[in-house]
């Protein structure tokens, strides 16, 4: 007899261990993942795992920041964008590229390069925006802190507008694009690769991050109850301002890989991202890391498939149906908490 | 309308009993603390002396918690002052205090539901470094063991008592001089109450200064040194414990005697 079973009650039956260990969300996007790839087809399946990894690195932003402050930030949508207008200057301005890069140490630091400057100027915006923008507002009802939300997706989106103009501009696909590796007898694209092993690597440090250290804990312990966090010594703006940072600096990775991959890029492509990276939070349930990741390469799927199946128009629909369908027959989402709080 | 009628503020010479009580650790004059416009505490002056156990007792509403928290920082005073030995700390944040030494286990327990036991008590450590956490941690289940046989277990499957073990158990993580102790019998069994109120003697042999808020008013009279009765956001009564347990009004009003 362990410890866990004693607490709950004696002889679990085989559902209810299966239950336990929450295999389940696992297996539905295993499956999901599974029935895709015989529907789709091996390239549009990369294809997938690619825009999905782009929506699970800026659907971890949306649910860090519900996570920690319960509060939907409708602006992380254009703090991706911005970090993809970011990229694309270090690129062109400070590393003078225009094209992709042949020698692949000379890609190696550029990309890093590119990646560190990016996602430290992101982490510092995100920042910069809960400290002007929410923390004034943090003790005012829900709603005024929402509106202030899509107030500064606004600000961001006109500025980058401003300076850059309304159309669609070319931003440096430093990885050749035409670049492809043989897996498996299928033919991938490198930035297809680089794009999904960066975002799952992202993913990990994160939930090392979370889980294992003492920033991670004070993360998760003001999230659970902010007063006793602060009685163990946490300083509360601080640990919302490096969420707010880290959240950022992630949705900033995604506005690099963003235009590496795409190699175009516009003022309005926060919008749409971060509504279907919202979706993405929500069907994992929101405020669970893991259920963020998850929730993005689903939103892949579903888009990808829709249009593999020539209803290309019907993409965003089918994303949004997921929406509402998670909102009315699972709220809590896939991975939603389950325990309740006890007092 | 503050101070009024507290003759025995100078009578700490005549703490008797256990634990030679040493220097003012904590000392609140006059303090008024608000919750928005309701003026929940109104002129409470009382101190702590190194060593003791101080107990605040009082009906519902009477402010017992509020002064907890203006001591600990997560609420401030209006006016008046609150001092940590000799330091004005009226308006220090509270992730501070826990510095300097003053930790609160508050009402309702409030342990992190989702974090393990041992998170807790990592939690509990947040503002020290070093080995000696892995030391305080053995010391904590020294004083709960079935704290050790959990520690993998989250904090919200645990039973009321298991938590409030903890609540206790992460409050001490901090090494404080001064531990704030809100309603730690609350909703426990009779047998439980009697093991919380052992071991918070034993943290006070130990050298743990205690102010101890409870509904027990008995209990918490029979483990102080010395009590203060609240009422109204007001102390009415200020004496040793013994004196306390003995005075017919307070026994009619908190002892339940007819």
């Amino acid at each position: 007899m362990t410890t866990t079973t004693t607490v709950l009650s004696a002889r679990p039956s085989f559902v209810e261990t299966f239950q336990r260990l929450r295999l389940g969300p696992y297996l539905f996007v295993l499956g999901v993942a599974a029935i895709d790839y015989v529907v789709i087809g091996p390239n549009q399946f990369v294809n997938a795992l690619t825009i999905g990894a782009i929506y699970a690195l800026v659907a971890l932003g949306y649910t860090m920041v519900y996570g920690i402050i319960e509060l939907i930030n409708f602006a992380h949508g254009d703090v991706f964008m911005v970090g993809a207008f970011t990229s694309m200057f270090v690129l062109t301005q400070a590393l003078g590229q225009d094209g992709p890069i042949d020698s692949p140490g000379m890609l190696a630091v550029v990309l890093f390069i590119n990646f560190t400057i990016t996602m430290i100027a992101l982490g510092i915006l995100g920042a910069a925006i809960e400290r002007f923008a929410y923390r004034p507002l943090r003790h005012a009802p829900r709603l005024a802190p929402l509106i202030t939300a899509i107030g500064v997706s606004f600000i961001l989106q006109n500025i980058i507008q401003i300076i850059y103009g309304p159309s669609p501009i070319n931003t440096p696909q430093v990885i050749d694009p035409a670049a492809r590796v043989e897996i498996g007898g299928v033919s991938i694209g490198v930035v297809n690769i680089f794009t999904i092993v960066t975002a799952v690597l992202l993913m990990i440090a994160l939930q090392m991050l979370v889980s294992r250290t003492k920033i991670g804990r004070a993360m998760r312990s003001t999230a659970s109850d902010r007063d006793a966090a602060q009685l163990m010594g946490v300083d509360i703006n601080r640990t919302i301002a490096i969420t707010f940072f880290i959240g950022s600096a992630l949705a900033g990775a995604a506005g690099v890989v963003q235009g590496l991959y795409f190699g175009n890029i516009q003022f309005t492509l926060g919008f749409q991202a971060g509504l279907k990276a919202f979706t993405a939070a929500v069907l994992g349930g929101i405020g669970n890391i893991t259920g963020a990741a998850l929730g993005g390469f689903v939103i892949g799927f579903v888009e990808v498939t829709a249009g593999a199946l020539g209803f290309f128009v019907w993409g965003q629909a089918a994303v949004f149906a997921v929406l509402i369908i998670t909102l009315v027959f699972r709220p809590s989402g896939l991975l939603g908490q389950q325990l309740g709080e006890r007092t | 309308m503050s101070g009024q009628g507290v003759t025995t503020t100078t009578q700490p010479s005549s703490t008797s009993g256990n634990g030679a009580a040493g220097d003012v650790v904590l000392e609140l004059r006059d303090v008024h603390t608000y919750y928005g416009k309701i003026h929940a505490l109104q002129g409470i002056t009382l101190e702590v002396r190194e060593g003791e156990i101080v107990t605040l007792i009082g009906s519902n509403g009477a402010g017992k918690t509020t002064t907890l928290k203006t001591i600990s920082g997560l609420l401030h005073p209006r006016a008046g002052t609150v001092h940590f030995r000799g330091r004005d700390v009226s308006h220090t944040p509270a992730h501070k205090l826990v510095r300097d030494g003053i930790s609160h286990a508050p009402e309702g327990r409030r342990i992190f539901s989702r974090l393990t036991v041992m998170e807790n008590l990592q939690m509990g450590a947040y503002t020290r470094t070093g080995r000696e956490i892995d030391e305080n941690v053995e010391h904590v289940f020294s004083l709960f063991p079935r704290l050790a046989e959990r520690s993998g277990q989250k904090g919200g499957t645990l039973s009321g008592g298991e938590q409030q073990m903890l609540a206790i158990g992460r409050a001490l993580m901090a090494r404080p001089k001064v531990l704030l102790l809100d309603e730690p019998s609350l909703g426990l069994s009779p047998i439980l109450i009697q093991q919380i109120f052992g071991i918070i003697r034993e943290i006070n042999a130990q050298g743990t200064t205690v102010l101890l808020v409870e509904q027990n008013a008995q209990q918490a009279l029979e483990v102080a040194d010395r009590g203060y009765v609240l009422q109204t956001g007001r102390v009415i009564l200020a004496d040793t414990a013994a004196n306390l347990a003995a005075n017919p009004d307070v026994r009619r009003a908190y002892l339940g005697e007819i």
